[in-house]
């Protein structure tokens, strides 16, 4: 698990989107229980302010909860998860074709691209 | 409840003004960028705040007290410069933050000192550049202060040791600090930044939230700040 910031956005959605992808791929199951604030912020390298904040962004997408003293879990909400990776999977698919298209390929072509790569 | 307060602070030396009519609060459990070009202004603001000059005009407050003895010994500060004796070695200068600063956490300063490599021996005259400055970092973090005062932490100094003193930085503040980091090199410290303060010939010319500067201007802090003074001249 690595985070990558650039400076011209704000960090703290920049580790939204991180956190979001990790737990979406099951680097955190849900249900389980997050490192707390301050390790997750020493470990991005990051100023737990930024952490907070990021963790708070999460929570409002009902990506993790927080329960009052014990900390924040990831959601257990397998059906939840498996939507938003879905949803994940469909954005990035979508910028795939298009970028394949301004190579000059239509979907046939790309498809024929994919199962010939992908041997 | 500002950690660091400046109450109409000016100051001159001589005729010259170099700070006009500073009002600041710095509130409790932040990490601020006090950016600014060479001689904008920055280390006398800093040097205000732990008594090492007084204002001309004006008054600062640390922890709601002016400052004074009550005030530094809740302040650690980082000058610019070293100013440990090089005569000495290592453990002397332990022994010297343990005798001056009730606060000073000699268990964690020697267990950073022991990650650095460095023996309790070394004389400082023999360290590089490079390692006196981490040394010195290493002693004021290791005072549970409230407020963290570091001028220029990251100057003259190469990419390794930037990281080491950003990390040492992060992981050491006690919770709750504040840390006031001035500095002209933007780029290399944005990223741990909550607020930036934008200090100019010696007045505020902004102070807002990084992330929220980000937002608006769609491009890094240190962009931001490039523009604003091309901008001015």
């Amino acid at each position: 698990m690595d985070f990558h910031f650039t400076n011209d956005r704000p960090i703290y959605l920049q580790i939204a989107e991180q956190l979001e992808c990790y737990i979406i791929a099951g680097h955190f199951p849900p249900g389980e229980k997050l490192p707390s604030v301050r390790d997750l912020a020493l470990y991005a390298k990051v100023n737990p302010n930024t952490m907070q904040k990021a963790l708070t962004e999460l929570e409002q997408h009902r990506i993790i909860t927080t329960e009052r003293t014990n900390g924040k879990y990831v959601t257990s909400d397998q059906n939840f998860l498996a939507k938003l990776r879905d949803k994940h999977a469909e954005l990035t698919t979508k910028e795939y074709l298009k970028a394949m298209s301004n190579l000059g390929f239509d979907k046939k072509s790309t498809i024929t691209f994919i199962k010939m790569k992908g041997r | 409840m500002p950690i660091l307060k400046y109450q109409n602070v000016s100051k001159s030396f001589g005729k010259k003004p170099i700070l006009k009519n500073i009002n600041l609060n710095i509130n409790s459990g932040k990490i601020v960028g006090l950016l600014g070009q060479n001689g904008a202004g920055k280390s006398t603001m800093i040097k205000l705040a732990t008594g090492l000059l007084t204002p001309t005009f004006g008054q600062v407050f640390v922890d709601n007290h002016p400052v004074g003895i009550a005030s530094k010994r809740v302040v650690s500060y980082l000058p610019e410069r070293t100013y440990l004796d090089k005569s000495i070695r290592v453990k002397d200068a332990l022994k010297l933050f343990q005798e001056f600063y009730d606060n000073f956490d000699i268990i964690k300063a020697k267990q950073l000192i022991q990650d650095l490599g460095l023996s309790f021996d070394t004389r400082i005259a023999t360290m590089s550049k490079g390692m006196q400055e981490k040394l010195q970092l290493i002693l004021v973090m290791s005072r549970n202060a409230k407020l963290y005062i570091l001028d220029e932490p990251l100057g003259g100094i190469d990419p390794a040791t930037r990281d080491y003193i950003l990390d040492t930085i992060l992981s050491n503040f006690a919770s709750g600090a504040t840390l006031l980091i001035s500095t002209h090199l933007i780029a290399d410290i944005e990223r741990i930044l909550d607020e930036v303060i934008f200090i100019d010939h010696g007045e505020i010319i902004l102070t807002a939230s990084a992330d929220e500067l980000r937002s608006e201007y769609q491009t890094s802090i240190d962009e931001i700040f490039r523009q604003k003074f091309h901008a001015q001249k």
